[in-house]
C-alpha cells in the first residue's frame, strides 16, 4: 500500500475511541437503513405471493385491480374474448377469494381459496402429499403447507372441515414458493368448486391467466385486452403494480422512506461530527505535513481514504448485523417478512458513501485551509 | 546557498495593518550555522517562514540553491521544500499516534520511498541522534529533549541542504538545550549544508558561526552581541 495511505490508516486506527465511534455510528446507520428497506422488500415480496406462486406469464384483470389481494370479478365473455386474441396460446380462469373455515373445535379461521382451471389445472402447486388428480374428488381441497398451515390445526390428508358451510376434505398437501403476507392459510381447489362453494357474485372470474405464444405477442395481447376494457399485465408488471401500490398508495412506503432517511441523517451527523473532531485533533499535524512538503492533494487522499475505510467497515458490519438479525427473526417467526435485496444493499451503500463523502468534505475544507505558517508560529 | 533581497511582509488591513518585515536582505552560505536573534515581535519567525518557502512575502525575492522559490506554484514549492529543506518546529509537531520511527520516516514516505526502506532509514537516523532504542514508542512517552532529537532526525532523514530551527531550546532546560545545539553543530552541520536557527536563548549563542540581529522588521548591525567567531 502507498505509504501515505498507510500513515493515514495508522492515524485512524490508533485513535481507538474515535475510530470506534465512527464505525459504530455508520454501522448503526447502515444497519437501520438495510433493516428498513429489507423489511419493506420482504413485505412487497410476500404481498406478491399469489402472482409468484401461480406462476402465469400474463394476468388479465379489471383495470381497477392494484394488488393480487383484491380482485374484481369479470364476466365469462372476457375469457372467450381473450382466448380469441391472436398470440394467445391458451387462457384459463383463476379464482382467488377468501373462505371461512370452521374447525372441529367450532372456531373459525379465514383462508385464501385459489380455484384453478378444471381442465388444465394451470397454476397448480407442487404436491408433497397426495396426488394432484385427487383435486377432482368430491369436496377436495389441497392444503398449502406453509407457515400458516398450523392455523388449520395441522390438517393431514383425509382431514375434513367446513368451508363456508360446505364440507371439505384435504386430499393433498402442497408447497408454494412464497408465503402470503397476511398470515392466511391457503387452500387450492378446482375453479368450478371454488365458484360453487364460495359466496357467488354476479361474475366469477377473478383473473384470467394467459400463456402467450411468444414474447413478441405480449404487447399485442396487452393492447387487445385494453380494447376489451380490461388490463393485461405480465407477471413482472403485475408485481411492479403491486409494489407501487404499497409504496405510494399506503402509508407504509412513506413511513419506511422517512425512517430510512432518519437513519441516514443519524449516521451522517454522528459520522460527520466525529470525523470533524478527528480532523481537528490532527489539524496541527496535517499543517506540519504541509510545511514539510505534503501537497494538498496528498492530504486530501489521506482524508478520503480514512473516510472510506470507516464507511466500508460500517457498511459491512451494518449489513451483517441486519442479515443476522433477519435470519434470527425468521427462525423465531417463520412469517417474518424481510429480505435483504441487492436494492437494499445498494441503497445503503450509496447512503454510506454519501456519509463518507460528506465527512471527508468537512475534513478537506479544514485541512486545505490550514496555513503552515500558523504551525510555524505555534 | 540562500539569498533573500528586499523582503517585505505586512499583516492585516487598514488601521490594523502592521509591517512585520520592512525590506530584509540576507545571504547564507553552505557550512554556516546562522542565528537570527532579536526581541519578540521583531519578525524572526516571519522571516524564517518566508525564506523556507512557507509564507509568501509581499515583495522581494528568495533564492535557495539558485531557485527563485516564490516563482514556483504551490505544489512545486511543496516538492522543493520536501527535497531541500528540513524543519524543526518549536513544538516539534510529532504525530502522537505514530511510533517514533514512523514519525521520522515521514519525509521519505512523502517522497514515495517504499515503506520498509523508509523505516529502515528512520531507524538509522534515530541512531545518529542516539535514540535507536526508542523507535517503536509513541513520541509522547519521550522526554522533551528526546522529542527534540526525534524532530531533528525527521528533519535530516532526507539529507536536506538547508535546516530550519525555530526556537529549538525554548522548551528545554539550559543544559539539554546546549547539548542539543552542540550536537547539531558537531554532527549535523557539514560543509554541504546550512543551518538557520531562530532563538532568544543567549546561552547557546556560542555555537553560532554567525548571528544576525533583528529589530522591528529590519536586520540591524550587531551591538553587544558576541559573534562566536
Ligand atoms: N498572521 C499574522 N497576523 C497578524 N499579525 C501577525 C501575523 N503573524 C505575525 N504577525 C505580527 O508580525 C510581527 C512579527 O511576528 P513574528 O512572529 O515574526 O515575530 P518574532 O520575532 O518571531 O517574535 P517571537 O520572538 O515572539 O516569536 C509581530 O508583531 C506579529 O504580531
Ligand atoms: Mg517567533
Amino acid at each position: 500500500m502507498n505509504g501515505l495511505l498507510r500513515i493515514a490508516l495508522k492515524l485512524l486506527l490508533n485513535d481507538r475511541g474515535k475510530f470506534a465511534t465512527l464505525v459504530i455510528g455508520i454501522t448503526f446507520s447502515a444497519f437501520l437503513m438495510t433493516q428498513m428497506t429489507s423489511m419493506f422488500s420482504g413485505i412487497l415480496y410476500q404481498s406478491a405471493a399469489n402472482i409468484i406462486n401461480v406462476g402465469a406469464k400474463m394476468w388479465v384483470m379489471d383495470p381497477a385491480v392494484e394488488t393480487p389481494q383484491n380482485s374484481i370479478p369479470m364476466p365469462a365473455y372476457v375469457l372467450d374474448a381473450v382466448r380469441s386474441i391472436p398470440g394467445v396460446k391458451f387462457a384459463v380462469p383463476l379464482y382467488i377469494g377468501a373462505g371461512l373455515v370452521k374447525l372441529h373445535d367450532g372456531t373459525y379461521q379465514a383462508a385464501t381459496i385459489i380455484g384453478i382451471d378444471d381442465a388444465s389445472l394451470f397454476g397448480r402447486p407442487r404436491m408433497i402429499a397426495g396426488h394432484i388428480l385427487d383435486i377432482y374428488k368430491n369436496n377436495a381441497f389441497i392444503m398449502v403447507k406453509d407457515t400458516n398451515y398450523a392455523k388449520l390445526d395441522d390438517p393431514k390428508v383425509g382431514t375434513t372441515f367446513e368451508i363456508n358451510d360446505h364440507r371439505a376434505v384435504v386430499v393433498g398437501l402442497a408447497r408454494t414458493a412464497v408465503p402470503g403476507l397476511f398470515g392466511l392459510p391457503t387452500l387450492y381447489t378446482t375453479y368450478s368448486r371454488a365458484t360453487q362453494d364460495l359466496p357467488p357474485t354476479r361474475y366469477e372470474i377473478s383473473y384470467i391467466l394467459v400463456e402467450p405464444k411468444g414474447r413478441a405477442d405480449i404487447l399485442p395481447i396487452e393492447a387487445a385486452v385494453h380494447r376489451l376494457g380490461y388490463l393485461a399485465l405480465t407477471d413482472q408488471e403485475f408485481i411492479a403494480r403491486n409494489d407501487r401500490f404499497y409504496e405510494f398508495k399506503t402509508g407504509m412506503g412513506t413511513n419506511i422512506m422517512m425512517m430510512t432517511l432518519i437513519s441516514f441523517l443519524v449516521g451522517l451527523s454522528i459520522a460527520g461530527e466525529t470525523f470533524y473532531m478527528f480532523i481537528l485533533d490532527n489539524i496541527e499535524h496535517f499543517g506540519a505535513l504541509k510545511a514539510i512538503g505534503a501537497k494538498s492533494g496528498e492530504l486530501i487522499q489521506m482524508i478520503v481514504f480514512q473516510a472510506l475505510v470507516v464507511g466500508f467497515l460500517g457498511f459491512g458490519f451494518g449489513v451483517l448485523l441486519s442479515a443476522g438479525l433477519i435470519a434470527l427473526a425468521k427462525l423465531q417467526i417463520p412469517n417474518y417478512a424481510a429480505m435483504v435485496t441487492y436494492i437494499s444493499l445498494g441503497l445503503a451503500l450509496v447512503m454510506v458513501l454519501i456519509i463518507s463523502m460528506f465527512s471527508s468534505y468537512i475534513g478537506i475544507r479544514k485541512v486545505t485551509r490550514i496555513d503552515p505558517f500558523d504551525v510555524f508560529r505555534g | 546557498m540562500l539569498k533573500a533581497t528586499g523582503v517585505t511582509k505586512s499583516f492585516g488591513e487598514g488601521a490594523s495593518r502592521m509591517m512585520a518585515l520592512r525590506g530584509v536582505d540576507l545571504a547564507v552560505d553552505y557550512g554556516e550555522m546562522l542565528y537570527i536573534v532579536g526581541p519578540s515581535g521583531s519578525g524572526k519567525t516571519t522571516l524564517l517562514s518566508i525564506i523556507s518557502g512557507i509564507l509568501r512575502p509581499d515583495s522581494g525575492q528568495v533564492f535557495v540553491k539558485d531557485q527563485d522559490i516564490w516563482a514556483l506554484d504551490n505544489d512545486t514549492l511543496a516538492g522543493f521544500r520536501l527535497q531541500t529543506i528540513g524543519f524543526v518546529f518549536q513544538d516539534y509537531h510529532l504525530f502522537p499516534r505514530l511510533t517514533t520511527a514512523e514519525n521520522v520516516a515521514i519525509p521519505l514516505i512523502l517522497r514515495r520511498t517504499p515503506w520498509a526502506q523508509s523505516l529502515e532509514k528512520a531507524r538509522q537516523t534515530l541512531s545518529i541522534v542516539g535514540l535507536e532504542k526508542r523507535e517503536s514508542l509513541p513520541p509522547y512517552k519521550l522526554s522533551g529533549g528526546e522529542q527534540q532529537r526525534v524532530a531533528i532526525a525527521r528533519a535530516i532523514i532526507s539529507s536536506p541542504d538547508l535546516l530550519i530551527f525555530d526556537e529549538p531550546t525554548a522548551s528545554l532546560d539550559g543544559d539539554t538545550g546546549r547539548k542539543i545545539v552542540s550536537f547539531v553543530k558537531e554532527n549535523i552541520l557539514n560543509p554541504k549544508r546550512a543551518i538557520i536557527i531562530v532563538t532568544h536563548d543567549s546561552r547557546i549563542y556560542e555555537y553560532a558561526t554567525r548571528v544576525v540581529h533583528m529589530e522591528d522588521g529590519h536586520i540591524v548591525p550587531a551591538e553587544g552581541v558576541a559573534d562566536a567567531h
